[in-house]
């Protein structure tokens, strides 16, 4: 009834061409937008910052960022950990070497770090493939942290070999530091993740995106029909290695705002991260939202039912949020291989026909 | 002879008895990789799974005596009993068979014909459940493990060494011990896949799902076998790794360390998957030896895979694999 294409006519190709083509779409995102940027900053308190927008928003980000990667041109990595502490220290170097740039330079640039590193590691991709691949990228994840932790020069020689994220504002209003207020970094992050989402969804829409997904169906069949494989891998570590150092950067600064490597980026964040991808949907951005929500959600979510409501000592619920998480990825696996994602469009196909079935 | 030398002499075969462990590890992914095509990741945390049921069994614990305590009440810790040792092995062996059902009927069953990247994500996915369980059962406390195997300095090594070189090495007793058993193993492997009725038909599979099918064997029961053995050989290891150092979490991230073996020796070879354990057991250790000190140390932690990744580069299908031939 509400959901339909009927009526909704294009008169144009600019019109036939826009990111979303049906009406209902359309002004469910703006709706979304202007909830996002008008309604929710005045609303929100520190708990729900740190608790859960801000890790959603980061995480958001990253989940994109391996998802063009995975999901788009099927190169698989483990290594997103290592992609993540790479845009942290190049964010630290760049806020303590240049203190009165603007932190936006210094998160974009930070993600421009990371995609050269990203590259660097991905050039294993032209030779192997698949879970080859995937171990491949473990090298980068061990070598990265190792690299951080032993090389004084990338944590300023402190003693204590962690990086703290010295206070930096943007326009005279503090984002990073203890005293940053919650809505200016739960804005701050928002509008990163505004960015990298409509790149990523315009990228992966237009010739880029056709090219990632040729090499991802059959990569020799993409190669006879003129696709540059070096090209389109390339480009695909790349893009994932800018938003993932995006990520990275503003989990460190504006996040947690003190880091230790191996307990912040090791192997068990490129699983997580993965995790969403995998829950969310493989090749789906909206995937990369709903994977990244439902992931940091649900440990908030136990822990609210199991230690406050039941009384259930926190380790036993962590350990059931083992369990769970597991007993999920198989069951998605097995049933939606395609994700939460898919679970929406088929929602979506049935809202276009509803309330007539026929 | 120069100090230097003996030293390098000494970390290499302390870096050979470290890769044998390694490739007990690796050996138990190339099993189930031949016979049905899975890169099984949560070979480590069956390790650490089996490891933990076997100490549990051992002291007599209670399973989910914590959950139990916290959910209803109550101080159930032990039965009140212990089990010796061959007994608890046997019955960790019998607990490891039936795990192996559970995840061909429950999960591999439906996976059938998907894609290799889509089971290994599975596996994954099957790595934190058991782990998740595997704490719930029997407490997520560093336990000690001793089935009785014997530990410590290996004093005739030392004094012969003495006797020649004027310095004693140091070699445990449990690595060699670890060596033998590691040897047997890969014997009896080796004896039940070319000799037995079984054997011969898990080879079967391996080669040729559908012929082996349409010749009557019966895949569910050969995949359940393989993920028994699997099972076995993971608790091997985790006896091996749990005597050495504690059953503790970080025994199931060897899994991780024998990625690397796997990729030098190749997926599809069980000699691979040894040579493969020793030269990154002897390479790491003496690439810490001879150059760690100059980067900082702690390089084992990535040596192994950066080792991997750039013998990948010239050789995708490692040392003894198959080669990797595409039909379009």
């Amino acid at each position: 009834m509400f959901y339909r294409e009927a009526g909704d006519f294009k008169l144009s190709y600019v019109e036939d061409s826009q990111t979303f083509p049906i009406k209902f779409d359309r002004y469910r995102y703006y709706a979304v937008l202007a909830v996002a940027f008008g309604v929710v900053p005045f609303l929100v308190n520190d708990y729900w910052v740190n608790a859960i927008l801000l890790p959603f928003l980061i995480y958001a980000i990253a989940a994109i960022g391996l998802n063009i990667l995975v999901g788009y041109c099927g190169q698989v990595s483990l290594g997103t950990g290592g992609f993540m502490a790479v845009g942290a220290y190049a964010c630290y170097k760049l806020m303590t070497a240049f203190p009165e740039v603007s932190m936006f330079i210094h998160v974009l640039l930070a993600g421009g770090i990371t995609g050269l590193v990203c590259v660097l590691f991905g050039l294993p991709s032209l030779r192997i493939k698949g879970f080859y691949l995937a171990v491949a990228t473990l090298a980068a994840q061990f070598f990265l942290v190792w690299l951080f932790n032993r090389v004084p020069w990338f944590y300023n020689y402190s003693a204590s070999g962690q990086i703290n994220a010295p206070e930096r504002d943007v326009f005279g209003i503090i984002i990073t530091g203890p005293n940053a207020p919650a809505w200016a970094t739960y804005m701050f992050c928002l509008i990163f993740l505004t960015f990298c989402a409509i790149m990523a969804r315009n990228l992966t829409r237009g010739t880029q995106g056709r090219t990632w997904m040729a090499i991802r169906d059959m990569d020799i069949a993409a190669e006879i029909i003129g696709v540059n494989p070096l090209k389109a891998k390339m480009t695909a570590f790349a893009v994932s290695g800018f938003f993932v150092g995006i990520s990275g950067a503003l989990f460190f600064s504006v996040y947690l705002g003190a880091v230790e490597v191996g307990e912040a980026f090791g192997i068990n964040k490129s699983f997580l991260v993965l995790f969403m991808v995998i829950i969310g949907g493989l090749g789906s951005i909206f995937g990369s939202f709903a994977g990244a929500a439902f992931l940091v959600l649900l440990p908030v979510i136990l822990k609210v039912v199991g230690v406050d409501w039941l009384g259930w000592p926190t380790d036993i619920v962590a350990h059931f949020q083992l369990v769970i998480v597991g007993a999920l990825i198989i069951t998605f696996l097995i049933l939606e291989p395609h994700g939460l994602a898919q679970l929406w469009r088929v929602a979506k196909e049935k809202l276009r026909l509803w309330p007539f079935p026929h | 002879m120069p100090d230097q030398l003996i030293f390098a002499m000494e970390v290499t075969l302390n870096g050979l008895m470290a890769g044998v462990l390694y490739a007990l590890v690796a050996l138990g992914f190339v099993l189930i990789y031949k016979a049905s095509g899975i890169f099984n990741y949560a070979q480590g945390v069956m390790a650490l799974f089996a490891a933990m049921t076997l100490v549990g069994i051992m002291q007599g614990q209670v399973p989910f005596s914590h959950v139990i305590n916290a959910v209803f009440g109550g101080h159930i810790t032990h039965f009140g009993w212990t089990v010796p040792s061959f007994v608890a092995i046997l019955m960790t062996v019998a607990v490891m068979v039936l795990l192996a059902w559970l995840v061909q009927v429950l999960v591999m069953k439906h996976l059938v014909g998907q894609e290799p990247i889509i089971l290994f994500m599975a596996t994954i996915g099957l790595a934190y459940f058991l782990e998740g369980v595997a704490d719930l059962m029997w407490g997520s406390e560093i336990k000690t493990l001793d089935v009785g195997l014997p530990q410590g300095i290996n004093l005739w090594i030392d004094e012969t060494t003495f006797g020649i070189f004027g310095y004693g090495f140091f070699i445990d007793n449990l690595d060699i011990v670890a060596t033998v058993i590691a040897a047997l193993l890969v014997t009896g492997l080796v004896l039940f896949s070319q000799y037995t009725k079984q054997g011969r038909a898990m080879r079967a599979v391996a080669d040729d799902h559908q012929a082996a099918l349409s010749v009557g064997i019966s895949l569910n029961f050969i995949w359940v076998l393989v993920w028994s053995v699997a099972g076995f050989v993971a608790l091997v290891a985790g006896i091996m790794w749990g005597t050495k150092s504690g059953v503790q979490f970080s025994l199931s991230l060897i899994a991780l360390k024998a990625l690397p073996v796997l990729m030098l020796g190749g997926f599809t070879s069980i000699p691979g998957a040894i040579v493969g354990g020793l030269i990154i057991g002897v390479g790491e250790k003496l690439f810490e030896f001879l150059i760690g000190p100059m980067v900082g140390g702690a390089t084992e932690n990535w040596f192994a895979y950066v080792l991997a990744l750039i013998f990948l580069v010239f050789r995708p299908q490692g040392l003894f694999g198959e080669k990797i031939i595409e039909r379009v």
